[in-house]
Protein backbone atom coordinates (compact mmCIF):
# COMPACT_ATOMS: atom_id res chain seq x y z
CA UNK A 1 0.00 0.00 0.00
CA UNK A 2 1.33 3.29 -1.07
CA UNK A 3 1.30 5.89 2.14
CA UNK A 4 -1.80 7.96 1.09
CA UNK A 5 -2.97 10.26 3.65
CA UNK A 6 -6.75 9.67 4.52
CA UNK A 7 -8.60 6.85 5.56
CA UNK A 8 -10.05 4.40 4.08
CA UNK A 9 -12.73 1.24 5.64
CA UNK A 10 -12.60 -2.16 3.85
CA UNK A 11 -16.15 -3.49 4.98
CA UNK A 12 -19.32 -5.29 4.37
CA UNK A 13 -22.57 -3.44 4.89
CA UNK A 14 -24.35 -5.45 7.28
CA UNK A 15 -21.07 -6.61 9.59
CA UNK A 16 -21.82 -5.68 12.90
CA UNK A 17 -18.46 -5.55 13.27
CA UNK A 18 -17.33 -2.97 10.54
CA UNK A 19 -20.19 -0.48 11.67
CA UNK A 20 -18.64 -0.67 15.10
CA UNK A 21 -15.35 1.15 13.56
CA UNK A 22 -18.18 3.54 10.68
CA UNK A 23 -19.98 4.66 14.28
CA UNK A 24 -16.71 5.66 16.06
CA UNK A 25 -15.39 7.32 12.39
CA UNK A 26 -18.91 9.28 12.61
CA UNK A 27 -18.81 10.40 16.33
CA UNK A 28 -15.42 11.73 15.83
CA UNK A 29 -16.45 13.09 12.43
CA UNK A 30 -13.47 11.64 10.45
CA UNK A 31 -13.86 12.07 6.53
CA UNK A 32 -12.95 8.69 5.16
CA UNK A 33 -13.51 6.50 2.20
CA UNK A 34 -15.91 3.74 2.58
CA UNK A 35 -14.91 0.82 0.56
CA UNK A 36 -17.35 -2.29 0.13
CA UNK A 37 -15.80 -6.00 0.19
CA UNK A 38 -17.27 -8.96 -1.83
CA UNK A 39 -16.49 -11.42 0.67
CA UNK A 40 -16.51 -14.16 -1.63
CA UNK A 41 -13.83 -12.26 -3.87
CA UNK A 42 -11.75 -10.42 -1.57
CA UNK A 43 -9.84 -7.87 -2.93
CA UNK A 44 -6.38 -7.25 -3.60
CA UNK A 45 -6.24 -4.22 -1.01
CA UNK A 46 -7.84 -6.49 1.80
CA UNK A 47 -5.61 -9.22 0.95
CA UNK A 48 -2.70 -7.18 1.28
CA UNK A 49 -4.01 -5.15 4.31
CA UNK A 50 -5.02 -7.93 6.30
CA UNK A 51 -3.22 -11.42 5.03
CA UNK A 52 -3.46 -12.77 8.82
CA UNK A 53 -7.23 -12.97 8.95
CA UNK A 54 -8.10 -11.66 5.53
CA UNK A 55 -11.16 -10.88 7.40
CA UNK A 56 -12.96 -6.82 7.54
CA UNK A 57 -13.26 -4.46 8.92
CA UNK A 58 -9.91 -2.85 8.03
CA UNK A 59 -9.11 0.70 8.56
CA UNK A 60 -6.20 1.87 6.38
CA UNK A 61 -4.98 5.36 8.10
CA UNK A 62 -2.15 6.85 5.88
CA UNK A 63 -1.39 3.38 4.22
CA UNK A 64 -0.90 2.04 7.49
CA UNK A 65 -3.76 -1.02 8.23
CA UNK A 66 -5.50 -1.52 11.67
CA UNK A 67 -7.66 -5.06 11.98
CA UNK A 68 -10.14 -6.36 14.84
CA UNK A 69 -13.44 -4.04 14.78
CA UNK A 70 -12.86 -3.20 19.11
CA UNK A 71 -8.71 -2.72 17.77
CA UNK A 72 -9.97 -0.51 15.49
CA UNK A 73 -12.36 1.89 17.69
CA UNK A 74 -9.59 2.31 20.17
CA UNK A 75 -7.43 3.57 17.83
CA UNK A 76 -9.85 6.03 16.26
CA UNK A 77 -10.73 6.98 19.69
CA UNK A 78 -6.47 7.52 20.71
CA UNK A 79 -5.61 9.44 17.17
CA UNK A 80 -8.76 11.53 17.02
CA UNK A 81 -8.79 12.20 20.57
CA UNK A 82 -10.15 15.80 20.69
CA UNK A 83 -14.11 14.77 20.02
CA UNK A 84 -16.14 12.38 21.63
CA UNK A 85 -13.95 10.46 24.15
CA UNK A 86 -15.01 7.30 23.73
CA UNK A 87 -13.36 5.55 26.80
CA UNK A 88 -13.68 6.63 30.00
CA UNK A 89 -10.41 8.33 31.80
CA UNK A 90 -9.78 6.23 35.04
CA UNK A 91 -7.96 2.78 34.79
CA UNK A 92 -10.68 1.38 36.51
CA UNK A 93 -13.43 2.28 34.44
CA UNK A 94 -11.26 1.61 31.44
CA UNK A 95 -10.86 -1.71 32.60
CA UNK A 96 -14.91 -2.09 33.14
CA UNK A 97 -15.27 -0.54 29.39
CA UNK A 98 -13.10 -3.33 28.35
CA UNK A 99 -14.71 -6.38 30.22
CA UNK A 100 -17.81 -5.21 28.78
CA UNK A 101 -17.20 -4.95 25.42
CA UNK A 102 -14.75 -7.88 25.53
CA UNK A 103 -18.00 -9.88 26.60
CA UNK A 104 -19.98 -8.96 23.79
CA UNK A 105 -17.60 -10.01 21.45
CA UNK A 106 -17.47 -12.88 23.01
CA UNK A 107 -20.93 -13.88 23.39
CA UNK A 108 -23.39 -12.15 21.11
CA UNK A 109 -22.35 -13.01 17.57
CA UNK A 110 -21.70 -16.38 17.68
CA UNK A 111 -24.95 -17.31 20.07
CA UNK A 112 -27.00 -15.18 17.67
CA UNK A 113 -25.69 -17.37 14.54
CA UNK A 114 -26.49 -19.84 16.95
CA UNK A 115 -29.96 -18.77 16.69
CA UNK A 116 -30.71 -18.83 13.22
CA UNK A 117 -28.17 -21.93 12.04
CA UNK A 118 -29.37 -24.53 14.28
CA UNK A 119 -33.04 -26.11 15.46
CA UNK A 120 -35.16 -27.84 18.35
CA UNK A 121 -33.18 -28.30 21.41
CA UNK A 122 -30.16 -27.05 20.19
CA UNK A 123 -31.49 -24.25 19.28
CA UNK A 124 -33.32 -23.48 22.49
CA UNK A 125 -30.65 -23.77 24.11
CA UNK A 126 -28.42 -20.97 22.42
CA UNK A 127 -32.00 -19.07 23.06
CA UNK A 128 -31.81 -19.27 26.83
CA UNK A 129 -27.85 -18.75 26.49
CA UNK A 130 -29.05 -15.34 24.79
CA UNK A 131 -31.63 -14.35 26.94
CA UNK A 132 -28.93 -14.85 29.59
CA UNK A 133 -26.66 -12.61 27.81
CA UNK A 134 -29.03 -9.91 27.44
CA UNK A 135 -30.06 -9.87 31.04
CA UNK A 136 -26.41 -9.81 31.79
CA UNK A 137 -25.96 -6.59 29.65
CA UNK A 138 -29.31 -5.03 30.79
CA UNK A 139 -28.15 -5.33 34.45
CA UNK A 140 -25.08 -3.85 33.70
CA UNK A 141 -26.77 -0.84 32.14
CA UNK A 142 -29.00 -0.30 34.82
CA UNK A 143 -30.37 2.91 34.87
CA UNK A 144 -27.74 4.78 32.68
CA UNK A 145 -28.90 6.50 29.72
CA UNK A 146 -25.81 4.86 28.00
CA UNK A 147 -23.44 1.83 29.21
CA UNK A 148 -20.62 4.60 29.23
CA UNK A 149 -22.70 6.68 31.95
CA UNK A 150 -23.87 9.97 30.65
CA UNK A 151 -22.01 9.87 27.43
CA UNK A 152 -21.55 7.29 24.88
CA UNK A 153 -18.88 4.94 24.95
CA UNK A 154 -16.62 2.17 23.95
CA UNK A 155 -19.53 -0.52 25.13
CA UNK A 156 -22.19 1.53 23.65
CA UNK A 157 -20.18 1.36 19.76
CA UNK A 158 -19.07 -2.51 20.53
CA UNK A 159 -22.84 -3.56 21.36
CA UNK A 160 -25.39 -1.20 19.46
CA UNK A 161 -24.74 -2.60 16.06
CA UNK A 162 -26.22 -6.36 16.73
CA UNK A 163 -29.50 -4.32 17.85
CA UNK A 164 -30.55 -4.17 14.33
CA UNK A 165 -30.31 -8.07 14.62
CA UNK A 166 -32.39 -8.48 17.22
CA UNK A 167 -35.62 -8.99 15.15
CA UNK A 168 -33.74 -11.61 13.38
CA UNK A 169 -33.30 -13.37 16.84
CA UNK A 170 -36.43 -13.16 17.30
CA UNK A 171 -38.07 -13.99 14.18
CA UNK A 172 -35.72 -17.40 14.22
CA UNK A 173 -36.20 -18.30 17.77
CA UNK A 174 -39.71 -17.02 18.99
CA UNK A 175 -39.35 -14.95 22.04
CA UNK A 176 -39.33 -10.95 22.42
CA UNK A 177 -36.47 -8.70 23.30
CA UNK A 178 -38.20 -6.21 24.66
CA UNK A 179 -40.08 -9.15 27.13
CA UNK A 180 -36.80 -10.17 28.60
CA UNK A 181 -34.56 -6.99 28.70
CA UNK A 182 -37.03 -3.99 28.51
CA UNK A 183 -33.84 -1.50 29.13
CA UNK A 184 -31.45 -2.47 26.55
CA UNK A 185 -34.67 -1.85 23.99
CA UNK A 186 -35.01 1.27 25.87
CA UNK A 187 -31.05 2.29 25.58
CA UNK A 188 -31.38 1.13 21.66
CA UNK A 189 -33.56 3.74 20.89
CA UNK A 190 -31.71 6.42 22.79
CA UNK A 191 -28.60 5.28 20.37
CA UNK A 192 -30.64 5.50 17.20
CA UNK A 193 -31.44 9.44 18.48
CA UNK A 194 -28.02 9.59 18.01
CA UNK A 195 -26.78 10.04 13.88
CA UNK A 196 -23.72 8.42 13.82
CA UNK A 197 -25.84 5.10 14.58
CA UNK A 198 -29.10 5.95 12.99
CA UNK A 199 -27.03 6.56 9.57
CA UNK A 200 -24.71 3.29 10.25
CA UNK A 201 -27.26 0.68 11.19
CA UNK A 202 -29.02 -1.63 8.83
CA UNK A 203 -32.92 -1.80 9.09
CA UNK A 204 -33.89 -4.76 10.95
CA UNK A 205 -35.98 -6.31 7.86
CA UNK A 206 -32.54 -6.14 5.64
CA UNK A 207 -30.53 -7.63 8.31
CA UNK A 208 -33.50 -10.69 8.49
CA UNK A 209 -33.20 -11.13 4.43
CA UNK A 210 -29.89 -11.31 4.69
CA UNK A 211 -30.08 -13.81 7.74
CA UNK A 212 -32.67 -15.63 5.20
CA UNK A 213 -30.46 -15.38 2.40
CA UNK A 214 -27.52 -17.26 5.08
CA UNK A 215 -29.98 -19.85 5.80
CA UNK A 216 -30.67 -20.91 2.09
CA UNK A 217 -26.33 -21.17 1.72
CA UNK A 218 -26.27 -23.12 5.11
CA UNK A 219 -28.67 -25.50 3.52
CA UNK A 220 -31.08 -24.47 7.09
CA UNK A 221 -34.69 -25.03 6.74
CA UNK B 1 -5.01 2.21 47.96
CA UNK B 2 -2.58 0.63 49.85
CA UNK B 3 -0.99 -2.09 47.75
CA UNK B 4 -1.65 -4.57 50.43
CA UNK B 5 -5.10 -4.16 49.07
CA UNK B 6 -3.97 -6.12 46.24
CA UNK B 7 -5.12 -9.95 45.72
CA UNK B 8 -4.54 -12.20 43.08
CA UNK B 9 -7.04 -15.12 42.73
CA UNK B 10 -5.26 -17.98 40.65
CA UNK B 11 -3.84 -21.51 39.41
CA UNK B 12 -0.27 -22.31 39.45
CA UNK B 13 -0.24 -23.67 35.75
CA UNK B 14 -2.72 -20.90 34.36
CA UNK B 15 -0.91 -18.93 31.49
CA UNK B 16 -3.47 -16.49 32.26
CA UNK B 17 -2.58 -16.23 36.05
CA UNK B 18 1.29 -16.47 34.88
CA UNK B 19 0.99 -13.29 33.10
CA UNK B 20 -0.33 -11.52 35.65
CA UNK B 21 1.89 -12.00 38.26
CA UNK B 22 5.09 -11.19 35.76
CA UNK B 23 3.52 -7.90 35.36
CA UNK B 24 2.89 -7.68 38.99
CA UNK B 25 6.61 -8.23 39.29
CA UNK B 26 7.70 -6.44 36.55
CA UNK B 27 6.29 -3.29 38.20
CA UNK B 28 7.29 -4.68 41.76
CA UNK B 29 3.84 -4.79 43.19
CA UNK B 30 3.22 -6.72 45.98
CA UNK B 31 0.03 -8.54 46.39
CA UNK B 32 -1.62 -11.37 48.26
CA UNK B 33 -1.94 -14.47 46.24
CA UNK B 34 -4.72 -17.00 46.88
CA UNK B 35 -4.10 -20.30 44.83
CA UNK B 36 -7.76 -21.73 43.40
CA UNK B 37 -9.08 -25.07 42.88
CA UNK B 38 -10.22 -24.50 39.62
CA UNK B 39 -12.52 -27.73 39.23
CA UNK B 40 -13.92 -27.22 42.39
CA UNK B 41 -14.74 -23.39 42.94
CA UNK B 42 -14.18 -21.06 46.08
CA UNK B 43 -17.15 -18.88 47.02
CA UNK B 44 -14.54 -16.35 47.14
CA UNK B 45 -13.81 -17.00 42.84
CA UNK B 46 -17.47 -17.05 42.24
CA UNK B 47 -17.91 -14.04 44.27
CA UNK B 48 -15.43 -12.06 42.55
CA UNK B 49 -15.70 -13.10 39.23
CA UNK B 50 -19.76 -14.21 38.51
CA UNK B 51 -20.10 -13.88 35.49
CA UNK B 52 -17.05 -16.30 34.00
CA UNK B 53 -16.03 -18.03 37.56
CA UNK B 54 -12.54 -18.14 36.20
CA UNK B 55 -8.96 -17.23 37.28
CA UNK B 56 -7.08 -14.76 37.24
CA UNK B 57 -8.84 -12.17 39.55
CA UNK B 58 -7.38 -9.56 40.21
CA UNK B 59 -9.31 -7.55 43.87
CA UNK B 60 -7.78 -4.48 44.77
CA UNK B 61 -9.71 -3.26 47.25
CA UNK B 62 -13.25 -3.14 46.42
CA UNK B 63 -12.65 -3.11 42.63
CA UNK B 64 -12.50 -6.66 41.04
CA UNK B 65 -10.95 -6.83 37.68
CA UNK B 66 -11.42 -10.14 35.09
CA UNK B 67 -9.85 -11.27 31.94
CA UNK B 68 -6.46 -11.64 31.89
CA UNK B 69 -5.93 -8.82 28.87
CA UNK B 70 -7.63 -6.14 30.94
CA UNK B 71 -6.24 -6.83 34.14
CA UNK B 72 -2.69 -6.05 32.07
CA UNK B 73 -3.75 -3.10 31.50
CA UNK B 74 -5.12 -1.96 34.29
CA UNK B 75 -1.65 -2.23 35.94
CA UNK B 76 0.04 -0.60 33.38
CA UNK B 77 -2.91 2.34 33.54
CA UNK B 78 -3.14 2.13 37.35
CA UNK B 79 0.74 2.13 38.00
CA UNK B 80 1.45 4.36 34.97
CA UNK B 81 4.18 5.98 37.24
CA UNK B 82 6.07 2.80 38.12
CA UNK B 83 8.30 1.57 35.80
CA UNK B 84 8.73 1.91 31.49
CA UNK B 85 5.22 1.83 30.14
CA UNK B 86 4.13 -2.00 28.91
CA UNK B 87 2.25 -1.29 26.22
CA UNK B 88 3.95 0.65 23.62
CA UNK B 89 3.68 5.00 23.77
CA UNK B 90 1.68 5.15 20.49
CA UNK B 91 -1.94 4.44 19.03
CA UNK B 92 -0.54 2.17 15.97
CA UNK B 93 1.57 0.79 17.89
CA UNK B 94 -0.95 -0.52 20.48
CA UNK B 95 -3.28 -1.49 17.76
CA UNK B 96 -0.53 -3.52 16.65
CA UNK B 97 0.05 -5.02 20.05
CA UNK B 98 -3.27 -5.54 20.63
CA UNK B 99 -3.88 -7.38 17.45
CA UNK B 100 -0.69 -10.00 18.23
CA UNK B 101 -2.32 -10.28 21.66
CA UNK B 102 -5.36 -11.65 20.18
CA UNK B 103 -3.56 -13.72 18.09
CA UNK B 104 -1.84 -15.12 20.17
CA UNK B 105 -4.89 -15.94 22.19
CA UNK B 106 -6.70 -17.20 19.47
CA UNK B 107 -4.66 -19.82 18.15
CA UNK B 108 -1.56 -20.98 20.30
CA UNK B 109 -2.48 -22.76 23.28
CA UNK B 110 -5.47 -24.20 21.77
CA UNK B 111 -2.43 -25.64 19.01
CA UNK B 112 0.02 -26.63 21.92
CA UNK B 113 -2.96 -28.47 23.69
CA UNK B 114 -3.93 -29.86 20.41
CA UNK B 115 -0.84 -31.94 20.20
CA UNK B 116 -1.10 -33.06 24.00
CA UNK B 117 -4.95 -34.08 23.64
CA UNK B 118 -3.69 -35.92 19.68
CA UNK B 119 -5.70 -39.05 20.00
CA UNK B 120 -3.57 -40.37 16.69
CA UNK B 121 -0.26 -39.66 15.56
CA UNK B 122 -1.88 -38.10 12.90
CA UNK B 123 -3.31 -35.81 14.53
CA UNK B 124 -0.47 -35.15 16.66
CA UNK B 125 1.52 -34.08 13.44
CA UNK B 126 -1.03 -31.61 11.79
CA UNK B 127 -1.28 -30.09 15.41
CA UNK B 128 2.76 -30.08 15.55
CA UNK B 129 2.67 -28.28 12.25
CA UNK B 130 -0.10 -26.11 12.92
CA UNK B 131 2.04 -24.86 16.13
CA UNK B 132 4.73 -23.99 13.60
CA UNK B 133 2.95 -21.96 11.62
CA UNK B 134 1.29 -19.80 14.74
CA UNK B 135 5.30 -19.72 15.82
CA UNK B 136 6.31 -18.31 12.24
CA UNK B 137 3.87 -15.95 12.42
CA UNK B 138 4.91 -14.92 15.54
CA UNK B 139 8.24 -14.59 14.48
CA UNK B 140 7.72 -12.07 11.90
CA UNK B 141 5.52 -10.15 14.75
CA UNK B 142 8.70 -10.08 17.37
CA UNK B 143 10.72 -8.67 13.83
CA UNK B 144 8.28 -6.00 13.24
CA UNK B 145 7.64 -4.98 17.20
CA UNK B 146 10.93 -5.56 18.37
CA UNK B 147 13.17 -3.28 15.75
CA UNK B 148 16.19 -5.39 16.67
CA UNK B 149 16.10 -4.62 20.18
CA UNK B 150 15.84 -7.63 22.96
CA UNK B 151 12.19 -7.89 23.51
CA UNK B 152 8.38 -7.08 21.50
CA UNK B 153 8.69 -4.24 24.05
CA UNK B 154 11.87 -3.18 22.46
CA UNK B 155 14.32 -2.83 25.18
CA UNK B 156 12.37 -3.61 28.15
CA UNK B 157 9.84 -6.32 28.95
CA UNK B 158 6.55 -5.59 27.43
CA UNK B 159 2.62 -6.74 26.89
CA UNK B 160 3.56 -8.79 24.24
CA UNK B 161 6.33 -10.18 26.08
CA UNK B 162 4.68 -11.54 28.77
CA UNK B 163 1.46 -12.85 26.96
CA UNK B 164 3.97 -15.20 25.03
CA UNK B 165 6.19 -15.43 27.94
CA UNK B 166 3.05 -16.77 29.66
CA UNK B 167 2.53 -20.08 27.45
CA UNK B 168 6.89 -20.72 27.56
CA UNK B 169 7.11 -23.54 30.21
CA UNK B 170 3.56 -25.43 28.25
CA UNK B 171 5.45 -25.40 25.12
CA UNK B 172 8.70 -26.87 26.62
CA UNK B 173 6.37 -29.42 28.25
CA UNK B 174 4.76 -30.27 24.94
CA UNK B 175 7.80 -30.34 23.48
CA UNK B 176 9.32 -32.90 25.66
CA UNK B 177 5.88 -34.94 25.88
CA UNK B 178 5.75 -35.02 22.44
CA UNK B 179 9.28 -35.59 21.57
CA UNK B 180 9.06 -32.48 19.03
CA UNK B 181 11.02 -29.47 18.56
CA UNK B 182 8.52 -26.71 18.78
CA UNK B 183 10.44 -23.42 19.08
CA UNK B 184 12.95 -24.74 17.05
CA UNK B 185 16.07 -22.21 15.94
CA UNK B 186 16.09 -23.05 12.32
CA UNK B 187 12.40 -22.45 11.83
CA UNK B 188 12.21 -19.22 14.34
CA UNK B 189 15.53 -18.23 15.17
CA UNK B 190 14.10 -14.96 16.71
CA UNK B 191 12.02 -16.56 18.57
CA UNK B 192 14.92 -19.27 20.45
CA UNK B 193 17.13 -16.26 21.28
CA UNK B 194 14.24 -13.80 22.89
CA UNK B 195 13.06 -17.29 24.91
CA UNK B 196 16.45 -17.59 26.27
CA UNK B 197 16.00 -13.82 27.15
CA UNK B 198 13.30 -13.90 28.63
CA UNK B 199 13.26 -16.80 30.82
CA UNK B 200 16.42 -15.07 32.38
CA UNK B 201 14.05 -11.70 33.42
CA UNK B 202 12.93 -11.96 37.02
CA UNK B 203 9.83 -11.97 36.31
CA UNK B 204 9.86 -15.22 34.59
CA UNK B 205 11.68 -16.84 37.38
CA UNK B 206 9.34 -15.84 39.70
CA UNK B 207 6.44 -16.70 37.85
CA UNK B 208 6.82 -19.74 35.90
CA UNK B 209 6.59 -23.27 36.94
CA UNK B 210 9.49 -25.62 36.60
CA UNK B 211 9.41 -27.70 32.91
CA UNK B 212 9.13 -30.76 35.52
CA UNK B 213 5.71 -29.66 37.55
CA UNK B 214 4.26 -28.86 34.29
CA UNK B 215 5.23 -31.86 32.91
CA UNK B 216 3.37 -34.12 35.27
CA UNK B 217 0.26 -31.74 35.16
CA UNK B 218 0.06 -32.30 31.64
CA UNK B 219 0.51 -36.02 32.05
CA UNK B 220 -1.88 -36.23 34.15
CA UNK B 221 -4.49 -34.03 32.36
CA UNK B 222 -3.87 -36.48 29.36
CA UNK B 223 -4.73 -39.24 31.76
CA UNK B 224 -7.11 -38.14 33.68
CA UNK B 225 -9.34 -35.37 31.37
CA UNK B 226 -8.22 -35.87 28.17
CA UNK B 227 -8.19 -39.44 28.18
CA UNK B 228 -5.16 -40.03 25.92
CA UNK B 229 -3.24 -42.68 25.78
CA UNK B 230 -0.21 -41.74 27.75
CA UNK B 231 1.97 -43.71 25.32
CA UNK B 232 1.67 -41.14 22.41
Amino acid sequence: MASEKGVILLDFWVSPFGQRARIALAEKGVQYEYKEENLTEKSELLLKANPVHKKIPVLIHDGKPVCESLIIVQYIDEVWSDKAPLMPSDPYQRAQARFWADFVDKKVYDCGSRLWKLKGEEQQAAKKEMIEILQLLEAQLGDKKYFGGDSFGFVDVAFVPFTSWFYSYETCANFSVEGVAPKIVQWAKRCMERESVAQTLSDPKKVYEFVCFLKKKFGVE
Amino acid sequence: MAESDLKLLGMWASPFVIRVRMMLEEKGLSYEYIEQDVFNKSELLLKHNPIYQKVPVLIHGARDICESLVILEYIDENWSWIGPPVLPATPYKRAIAHFWAAYIEDKLMLSFVGILRAPTEEVKAEKIAETHTILEMLEGAFKKCSMGKGFFGGDSIGYLDVILGSYLTWINAAERISGAKLLDETKMPLLVEWEKRFLAADCAKKSLPSVDQLEKHARNLQVTRWKVDSAN
